[in-house]
């Protein structure tokens, strides 16, 4: 069994805080936004992974056309000067 | 006596079994900017580090952000929507007694125009890699912020979370 979750509303012009438990609506919205998130966190590692793909691949070609990795550095660093 | 400056306006301590959310509500319509100060952390237990977000009057619609993220080893910037975020600790590997610090401060919160806000916040553990995050905030909303409410982006918010909201006043 899942406890329901609790939400605290503090009012600020009594200073009372009230715990109470989350609406089937809020549990709902409160679930939809956590999968989004993870949707989202998800797209992004894919395309970090896609990403690190392309700059090895392209690192590579390099080194087969005679470049070492410190060249390679070299060119990274003078185009982030 | 000359008038305060910053005042507290309310806090709350989260107890054992943590929350879902912390909303100040019947926020005074008296002060010019308001500025919620959070010692955060979360229950995920999935990584040492976690955010949370502000909403305004009962909604996380019409907010964007944008962020500029340090680890210790890289820095990053990316933006989204569904909140005004901020760096929290989680409850994984390394963040035994650790909380995050952030502090959200919003301009001309009575205005009838888009609301701004500014994030610093920081996640603090005790590995290697700790984040820091400074956020842009918008809510594109005209009307007056009357609540406000942090959420955890992952899980509930951990007991001993604090979360005080202050009120200040520029005249």
């Amino acid at each position: 069994m899942t406890d329901t979750p609790i939400a605290i509303e503090v009012d600020c012009s009594t200073g009372i805080a009230t715990e109470r438990p989350l609406t089937a609506e809020e549990i709902a919205a409160r679930d939809a936004a956590a999968a989004a998130a993870e949707a989202d966190a998800k797209a992004k590692a894919d395309a970090d992974a896609a990403k690190a793909a392309a700059l090895a691949a392209t690192n590579a070609k390099l080194m087969a056309l005679g470049l070492t990795q410190e060249d390679i550095d070299n060119l990274l660093n003078a185009a982030k000067a | 006596m000359a008038n305060p400056t910053l005042v507290q306006l309310a806090t709350t301590t989260v107890g054992s079994g943590g929350v879902s959310s912390v909303t100040f509500s019947s926020i005074p319509q008296t002060y010019t900017d308001l500025k919620l100060v959070v010692s955060g952390k979360t229950d995920y237990t999935g990584a040492a580090y976690d955010l949370g977000y502000v909403g305004f009057n009962g909604v996380t619609t019409n907010l964007s952000f944008i962020r500029l993220q340090g680890s210790g080893s890289a820095a990053s910037s990316t933006s989204g929507t569904g909140g005004i975020f901020f760096r929290a600790n989680a409850s994984g590997t390394g963040s035994t007694n650790t909380f995050g610090n952030a502090e959200i401060y919003i301009p001309n919160y009575t205005g009838s125009t888009n609301k701004s806000a500014s994030v610093d916040s920081v996640e603090e553990n005790n590995g290697t890699e700790a984040y820091t995050g400074l956020f842009a905030g918008l809510w594109s909303s005209t009307a007056a912020i009357t609540s406000l409410t942090a959420y955890p982006n992952n899980g509930n918010w951990a007991q001993y979370s604090t979360f005080y909201l202050y009120g200040i006043k520029n005249s």
